[in-house]
């Protein structure tokens, strides 16, 4: 392929980030443009239709399902409250009645004289879009969300677990290549984010969700511990939805890797700072990355500070992202255009590449990702 | 879509796409001396996605590869491919097949899991689709669980079925309700309602339709288990082509355009794949079994008996799903296939990171080796999934006589049959690209275990969707082109089903006799795997034959009857006929140093990986 790179890992100090915050369904908007907003403002809201709960009422009435209709007394639409009777038979001169009392609040949805079938909806469930960035609201999308944006520094991470969420951030390790461990983690943790450098032990993960941290952000992280922590093997890269009390942001990948020397002192800059963070992850067709934004207090602008994504070249700094180099940094020093053997005996288009320690070697030009510069 | 009236006798210069979830390939095929050759190939990413969200551009990329390398102009300076063309300007046809933005997706529903519901997710599988859910009334859901499923899934279209004609209506009609309740909304685009099949019970055709036709966009076609005994998918497999041009393909970005370029209907990928493999089997008389190994799904075709199946593992793949493939095989599975020992936390920490950057090939021989490893389980796995589906009609009554009853097979018993095989073809990155031919015969025998005597190829550079769909329209240019330029033949396995008592002594005797003259004769062991050279006729293009006569022990057999003897030509091939006398089934040392040692033996007397591959043993 004419461009075979993986583009890198976005770390910048400075970026304008925009995040739509749309409802699943139309509902209400509760912001206006330009108006300030904190990660626990409310922008959006909205009811999702409740649960189709299905009663078979001609089982329950003993009658045909043809009769089903006559039998109703609450009509398709109408309005029901737990246990009031929705159909009834009588017999005998009115005297032996069969009832059927609605399990749940909500409206008749649908009567079905084939299937002698109703099916009742439950109450509407409530549902809120907060902004998750400190920002402002620069467009409303009419009934469906708004987008917020802020000006801020920005740390794209390779994989996460947990959800939204924000708070100080702390740092740990004392730099990018020290494993992030249990001693470290104190009571003073409690609401922040805290920085390790190559690895999070799952003793470290434990111990901060018991005190309270919202979020870990680190170089690297055991896939035995995270198989312990989901109690499952995790198959595919959809993260997101889980509910273990914190949000890991993972920068590099799996096992000991350490934290790039650039994101780290990126988050030691911003130390005690709000962060607002997201480990939602999703390696599939429309890639999601987990992500680290620090906002600051500055004007949105209109226009974006996005560097331009430029393709590989000689001088370009690069990160290799797979064995025998794995993790280590450097610069393109040549790009041979025919394609090469690899000690794999696979053919394929590589790069030379020249180490911080001025060793050179040569990379399959899949295997490297680019550091951006910004 | 034009569909234009073509005169195969006018087509001699084509150009044929895949547009794919991550790359858009390109082959240029022409008439040459009165037969259809593949001239060349060009690649492209696939433009689906933000920033560029139309399939047209990453079309005209990999057409422009391929014009810069056949010198041919196929590109109007307005961006649009040329037709018909004109000296060396230009295309006679161009065709397309897709499975960008995550190919067609759809939800099957039925009233009996094993009968009505899996003949729907049998003719949706067939048209090419990935299932997302099967809803039946006996699927041990509760309704609102069914219809939350429903609400969430989101598919492209619902091909509901049930009943047999004439038989209770109340079963299908129910179903319709809990798709009426659910109020599904399309996958791609808004403002249009979602596409709903209906093939079932024709007696509950009216009901169906006052149920769905308000909040759907209903079409009713023909039963498609109108009896117990038989099943009629064609009707439906037609409407689910047409719905996908209509509806799915209308959705995605660009392919209003791309369908207006067109000569002939968008196929969705898997679908061009499972006509070719069909054809393959038609042509020949021969039970084929193919397989096409991607980054995030598995599929696996297969004619036994003259009925096709095909099957879709979602989440069986050599990138995106690489983990997954790891989780469900399980660590001793995998490593049952590694010549060498390798640290699980290490191990565990580099699938996962392969998982989040897939992208990333192996640099190193281990990590070639580890792979190919994976393959072999993802393979194994996504074929025990395929042989389940792939099976006689369950829910029908069979009469026996005194002779079937000790047979246990009977409805619902699996079509395959590995001894009766016999052509097994493989597919996707990991097979057609390995550096040597052999791991790709090796990742097949081990993965899909043939018996007796069986012909393997790999498609050279996964052309398959492109010679499936160009197969509708112009069947003697694709079958060429198959021929010539696609199907490498590997060379034929010939394992004696059988165990060894003891676990040794000798499985069979053999004598081959070669083109050249040259004749083999030995014995094959117990536990030993052999290889002799057989290639491919230089002139013809076609493997060459060998006579050859395989006696095996009593308790083997070869293809004739347990100790029969059997004489029969065998084909060659890049990597020649492979004896394997592992026996069936075959089970692999599980003592550590036995293991390695066997693996090793085996890969250096088939050349699969270079003799410094196995120092860390």
């Amino acid at each position: 392929m004419a461009h075979a790179y993986t583009p890198g890992l976005k770390v910048t100090e400075e970026i304008r980030v925009v995040k739509e915050r749309i409802l699943p369904l139309k509902g209400e908007v509760l912001v206006k443009q330009g108006d300030k907003v904190e990660p626990d403002t409310v922008v959006a809201q909205t009811h999702l239709p409740g649960p189709v709960e299905p009663v078979n009422v001609a089982n329950l009435l003993g009658v045909p399902p043809e009769d089903v209709p006559e039998c109703m007394i609450k009509k398709e639409g109408d309005k029901i409250h737990l246990g009031e009777v929705i159909a009834q038979t009588s017999s005998f001169f009115g005297m032996f009645k069969s009832e059927c009392k609605s399990k749940t609040e909500g409206t008749i949805e649908n009567i079905s004289s084939i299937t002698g079938q109703v099916l009742l909806r439950g109450t509407p469930i409530p549902v809120q879009v907060k902004a998750y960035l400190k920002g402002e609201v620069i467009e409303v999308h009419p009934r469906e969300g708004v987008s917020v944006a802020c000006i801020g520094s920005f740390v794209q991470g390779i994989f996460g677990i947990g959800g939204e969420t924000h708070g100080p951030i702390k740092m740990l390790s004392p730099d990018h290549n020290t494993i992030l461990d249990e001693k470290d983690i104190t009571a003073e943790c409690k609401g922040q984010i805290v920085i390790g450098g190559s690895l999070v032990t799952a003793a470290a993960m434990k111990k901060a969700i018991s005190v309270g941290a919202v979020g870990i952000v680190v170089g690297g992280f055991d896939d035995r511990d995270l198989r312990d922590f989901l109690g499952k093997d995790l198959g595919v890269a959809i993260t997101g939805n889980e509910d273990l009390g914190i949000t890991l942001v993972v920068t590099e990948g799996f096992g000991q890797i350490a934290m790039a020397e650039k994101t780290f002192q990126l988050l030691k800059r911003h130390a005690g700072q709000m962060a607002c963070i997201n480990g939602a992850t999703q390696i599939r067709a429309g890639v999601i990355r987990p992500e680290v934004v620090i906002p600051k207090d500055v004007a949105v602008v209109t226009a974006g500070n996005e560097a331009e994504i430029l393709g590989l070249a000689i001088g370009s700094p690069v990160r290799v992202i797979r064995q025998p180099y794995f993790g280590r940094l450097g610069t393109v020093t040549s790009l041979p255009a025919p394609l090469q053997a690899l000690e794999s005996e696979s053919h394929a288009r590589v790069l030379e590449v020249e180490f911080e320690d001025k060793k050179r070697a040569i990379v399959p030009r899949a295997n490297v990702e680019m550091i951006e510069e910004v | 879509m034009t569909e234009k009236k073509l005169d195969p006798n006018k087509i001699n210069i084509i150009v044929a796409t895949d547009c794919g979830s991550t790359t858009t390939k390109a082959i240029l095929i022409e008439n040459r001396g009165g037969e259809y050759r593949l001239m060349t190939r060009g690649e492209a990413p696939t433009t689906v996605e933000a920033p560029f969200e139309d399939v047209t551009m990453g079309v005209l990329n990999s057409v422009g590869e391929v014009e810069e390398l056949s010198g041919r102009k196929l590109i109007d300076e307005n961006g649009r491919i040329i037709t018909p063309s004109n000296g060396n300007v230009g295309t006679d046809i161009y065709i397309s097949t897709s499975s960008a933005g995550g190919g067609l997706q759809m939800m099957v529903a039925g009233v009996v899991r094993s009968m009505t519901a899996e003949s729907a997710e049998r003719a949706a599988l067939g048209a090419g689709s990935i299932v997302m859910d099967v809803i039946a009334s006996n699927d041990k859901r509760l309704p609102h669980e069914q219809i939350e499923r429903i609400r969430r899934l989101r598919p492209d279209m619902i091909l509901l079925s049930g009943g047999i004609d004439g038989g209770t209506t109340t079963h299908v009609v129910e179903i319709a309700e809990l798709i009426a309740a659910a109020d599904p909304r399309p996958r791609l685009g808004t403002g249009y309602k979602l596409p709903v099949i209906y093939a079932g019970n024709k007696d509950a055709a009216q009901a169906v339709k006052d149920t769905l036709d308000a909040k759907t966009d209903l079409s009713i076609v023909d039963n498609l288990r109108p009896v117990l005994e038989r099943e009629n998918l064609l009707p439906a497999r037609e409407k689910i082509h047409d719905l996908f041009m209509e509806h799915v393909m209308a959705q995605a970005p660009g392919y209003r355009k791309l369908m207006e370029w067109a000569d002939a209907p968008i196929m969705p990928t898997p679908g061009a794949v499972g006509a070719i493999i069909k054809r393959v089997s038609e042509m020949e008389g021969i039970e084929v079994v193919g397989v096409d190994i991607g980054g995030a799904t598995t599929d696996v075709f297969s004619v036994f008996q003259g009925v096709f199946n095909r099957t879709v593992s979602a989440n069986l793949g050599m990138s995106y799903s690489i983990s997954n493939v790891f989780a469900e095989a399980g660590l001793p599975n995998v490593m049952r296939w590694v010549p060498f020992h390798m640290d699980e936390r290490d191990l565990r920490n580099r699938v996962k990171n392969k998982m989040i950057r897939p992208t990333t090939i192996p640099q190193m021989m281990e990590e070639l080796i580890f792979e190919q490893a994976i393959a072999k389980e993802a393979l194994r796995l996504a074929f025990i999934q395929h042989k389940s589906f792939a099976t006689v009609l369950k829910g029908v009554q069979q009469q026996r006589t005194i002779a079937d009853a000790f047979d246990q097979t009977g409805s619902g018993s699996t079509l395959v049959n590995m001894m009766t095989l016999d052509m097994l073809i493989g597919s996707g990155g990991v097979l057609s690209h390995a550096p040597r031919r052999q791991q790709s015969a090796l990742m097949l025998i081990d993965a899909f275990m043939p018996e007796g005597v069986t012909r393997l190829a790999v498609d050279s550079i996964f052309m398959m969707p492109q010679l499936g769909v160009l197969a509708e329209v112009h069947p003697k240019a694709a079958t060429e082109v198959f021929n010539k330029d696609c199907l490498i033949h590997l060379g034929t396995c010939i394992a004696p089903v059988g165990e060894a008592k003891g676990g040794k002594g000798p499985v069979m005797d053999y004598t081959i006799e070669f083109p050249d003259g040259k004749v083999e004769k030995g014995t094959l062991e117990f536990g030993k795997m052999k290889l002799y050279k057989l290639g491919i006729d230089e002139k013809t293009n076609l493997p060459l034959e060998a006579k050859a006569t395989f006696e095996p022990q009593r308790n083997f057999d070869v293809g004739a009857g347990k100790g029969a003897k059997l004489e029969r030509k065998v084909s060659g091939g890049v990597v020649g006929i492979i004896l394997d006398g592992r026996g069936r089934p075959y089970t692999i040392p599980t003592e550590d140093k036995l293991r390695v040692a066997k693996l090793k033996e085996w890969m250096l007397e088939l050349d699969i990986y270079p003799h410094e591959a196995f120092e860390r043993a």
